[in-house]
């Protein structure tokens, strides 16, 4: 089975600040992450390739400093990096980027089975997987919380709704996204690391996987930025104290009278 | 301070440190609470290569030393000693079959440690046999090509968990001390089963159980070295583990005098930060001067020990003794730092303080490690 993860490098949110003055984020001194879900998709097709046999390539889009990301994605078991990183790319919204990412998929020569993240924790948008599939045709399901078992041409996965679950029967070639909640991502092991000391992260531009310029970075992207703003923090609080009974009673008194 | 660590040891650190950040600390006074045995994490250890850091390449390990080892058991002690004995207990229970056992047994069993598929435990105490190991009762004889195991040992770590099992019998009564051997047992061994499981002190998410041999028939090659050579195998074992232990103390005085330091900077009284009381600040001071102090003496003995010289109880016992003896004292004032707060669970140094003293009794008590330096250094100076 040919895996392909696609993991975005982001800044380290939790550490993050608006600049009041110019409503933009002050990414000075805040370090670059892998994305949070993007850990559990590639530790789901780690996984995956060890108990039903493959290969898994990370794939990222993003400038050079993300090929450390590459490395730590090796170290935690995958089998090689692909970075995607030309001048061209810059400022692309999630139209560009899927562009981008399934040129890149189509240069590596398609998958089996591609997994990302749910969303990326800066942009926040969950556009990209289901976009990514869409360029590709693949069969799409967001939000898996659980691979029970990949077959030969499809997969039985759950899928987590806001009112409970789905199971589902997936066809491949397929895209999916995942959800914190699919598995406990592994710690970078010694020889993971040492394979990422040794390993050389392939780097693709645009000319190699074929883009159309046009379609790349700001020039493809038509998603304008009107205004950023830190959304004001209002409404009040109120600290329930005492026992659970009582706080919970209390909780109880308060929303009946807003109905 | 700077160790000069190269960079495969510094990534054994760096792999550690994050195991214990991540999973050890997090759970550590849950399964403390719960007397728990780590089974989730030792798993995680293996997955990440950590296991066999001791054992050499051709048997599925990383073809390291007693230092990699120490470097990673530092870590894990910062977060939990109960969890790190229990990671520890395995090489007590592969040291004899690295150091003597033949090729087979190697073969067969070492890899299973290497990988982290499989646990192991080391077998000498008896009921009647603590200091005075030679006062052991377990016997086994043999019967055709089958050794048959009589007797019982107590207190074993990783008891009830572990796989395989180095057991120390008496093979030949009249020989003394040259009249014991040592066994490779298996869990599933016939007539092989387990007792009482010890209720602790400290290092609770560690097992320490009773091991019960009733006419526990084994075939004859588990017979790890030459037949009599068991207290040899046994004196080279704890000899090669004894820096492992003196670790233990070093990252756990290490992970007290972190608590104490944060908290004594943000604990307010008589309108100051606490750290900023002189009295205070030397409690830290000696803290830390101890605890430094104790890992340049390990990481020293533990270097000693992998360049294989003849002669190497002395700096495995001298280790023991100072980082476990320090580990006490430190650990004790981690809990003077932090005051009644530090008295309480809601902290992590009252389990600390709690871990800190088996280290002064298991694998030799740190009397019988003075007892040992003295007869080397009556021995050296008899030249
Ligand atoms: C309104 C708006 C304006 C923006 N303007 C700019 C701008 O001017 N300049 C600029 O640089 N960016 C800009 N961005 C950011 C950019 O559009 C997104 O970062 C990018 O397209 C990915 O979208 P996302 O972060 O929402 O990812 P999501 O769709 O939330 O990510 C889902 C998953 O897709 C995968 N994925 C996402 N991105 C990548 C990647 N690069 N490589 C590999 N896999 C990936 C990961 O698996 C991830 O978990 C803007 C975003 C928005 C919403
Ligand atoms: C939690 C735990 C885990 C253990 N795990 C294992 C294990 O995995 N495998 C195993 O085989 N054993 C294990 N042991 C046993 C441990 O190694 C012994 O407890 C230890 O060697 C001391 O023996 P003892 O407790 O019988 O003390 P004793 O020998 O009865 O000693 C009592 C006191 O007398 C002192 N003393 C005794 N003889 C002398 C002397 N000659 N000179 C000066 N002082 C002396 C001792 O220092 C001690 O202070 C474990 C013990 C514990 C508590």
């Amino acid at each position: 089975m040919k895996i392909i993860i696609c993991l975005k490098q982001v800044p380290d949110t939790r550490n993050v600040r608006l600049d009041p003055k110019t409503n933009t984020m002050s990414r000075e001194g805040v370090e670059s992450i892998m994305n949070p879900y993007d850990r559990h998709a590639l530790e789901e097709g780690v996984s995956l390739a060890a108990q039903y046999g493959g290969t898994v390539t990370a794939l990222s889009m993003g400038p050079p400093q993300a090929a450390e990301m590459l490395k730590e994605a090796i170290a935690c078991g995958a089998d090689q990096g692909v970075l995607i990183s030309d001048r061209a790319f810059a400022g692309a919204d999630t139209l560009a980027t899927t562009y981008t990412l399934a040129n890149a998929v189509l240069a590596l020569g398609a998958a089996d089975l591609i997994i990302c993240g749910k969303q990326a924790i800066d942009g926040d948008t969950a556009q990209v997987g289901p976009g990514l599939a869409r360029r590709l045709d693949l069969a799409y399901a967001s939000c898996i919380s659980k691979i029970h078992e990949v077959r030969n041409d499809c997969l039985l996965a759950r899928r987590m709704m806001d009112d409970g679950y789905d199971e589902l029967e997936i066809t491949l070639p397929a895209l999916l996204t995942v959800v914190r909640e699919i598995n406990e991502p592994r710690i970078p092991s010694l020889k993971g690391k040492m394979n990422a000391r040794k390993a050389v992260i392939k780097t693709f531009n645009a000319a190699d996987i074929g883009a159309d310029t046009a379609l790349l970075g700001l020039a493809g992207s038509p998603t304008r930025v009107a205004r950023v703003f830190a959304p004001e923090v209002r409404g009040e609080r109120a600290m329930l104290e005492g026992t659970v009974i009582e706080q919970v009673k209390e909780l109880a008194a308060k929303l009946e009278a807003i109905i | 301070m700077d160790y000069f660590l190269t960079e495969d040891q510094q990534m054994i650190v760096e792999v550690a440190q994050q195991i214990t950040d991540e999973k050890i600390i997090p759970c550590r006074a849950e399964l403390d609470e719960k007397e728990e045995f780590p089974r989730d994490i030792l798993r995680q250890i293996g997955q990440a290569d950590l296991a066999g850091l001791y054992i050499d390449e051709e048997y599925g390990g990383y073809g390291g030393g007693c230092f990699d080892m120490v470097l990673a058991l530092e870590q894990f002690a910062r977060g939990c000693v109960g969890i790190a004995t229990s990671f520890a207990a395995n090489g007590l229970g592969a040291y004899p079959i690295i150091l003597s056992g033949s090729e087979e047994l190697k073969k067969h069993y070492l890899p299973l440690i290497a990988s982290g598929e499989k646990y192991s435990a080391f077998a000498l105490t008896e009921a009647n046999a603590g200091s005075d190991a030679s006062g052991i009762q377990t016997t086994a004889v043999l019967d055709g090509d089958e050794w048959v195991l009589n007797g019982t040992k107590q207190w074993i770590t990783n008891g009830g968990e572990a796989n395989i099992y180095s057991v120390i019998a008496i093979t030949d009564p009249q020989k003394g001390a040259r009249g014991a051997t040592m066994f490779v047992v298996e869990d599933t061994d016939p007539g092989f089963s387990y007792g009482h499981k010890e209720k602790k002190l400290g290092i609770r998410a560690s097992s320490t159980r009773e091991l019960i041999f009733k006419d526990c028939r084994i075939p004859a090659e588990r017979l790890i070295g030459r037949r009599g050579a068991g207290f040899i195998t046994v004196m080279k074992t704890l000899d090669h583990s004894r820096p492992g232990i003196a670790i233990l103390g070093v990252g756990l005085a290490q992970g007290a005098l972190d608590e104490a330091a944060v908290y004594a900077k943000q604990r307010v009284q008589f309108g100051k930060p606490i750290i900023s009381f002189q009295a205070v600040q030397h409690l830290l001071a000696d803290m830390a001067i101890e605890t430094e102090a104790a890992r340049a003496l390990v990481y020293a003995a533990a270097k000693h020990i992998d360049a294989h010289p003849k002669q190497m109880s002395k700096a495995s016992s001298m280790c023991k003794v100072f980082a476990t003896d320090m580990a006490m004292k430190v650990t004790t004032n981690a809990v003077q730092v932090l005051g009644g707060y530090g008295y309480m669970r809601d902290y992590p140094v009252e389990k600390m303080m709690r871990d800190a003293k088996i280290l002064q009794i298991y694998e030799g008590t740190n009397q019988i490690q003075r007892n040992v330096i003295g007869q080397e250094l009556n021995k050296e100076y008899n030249k």
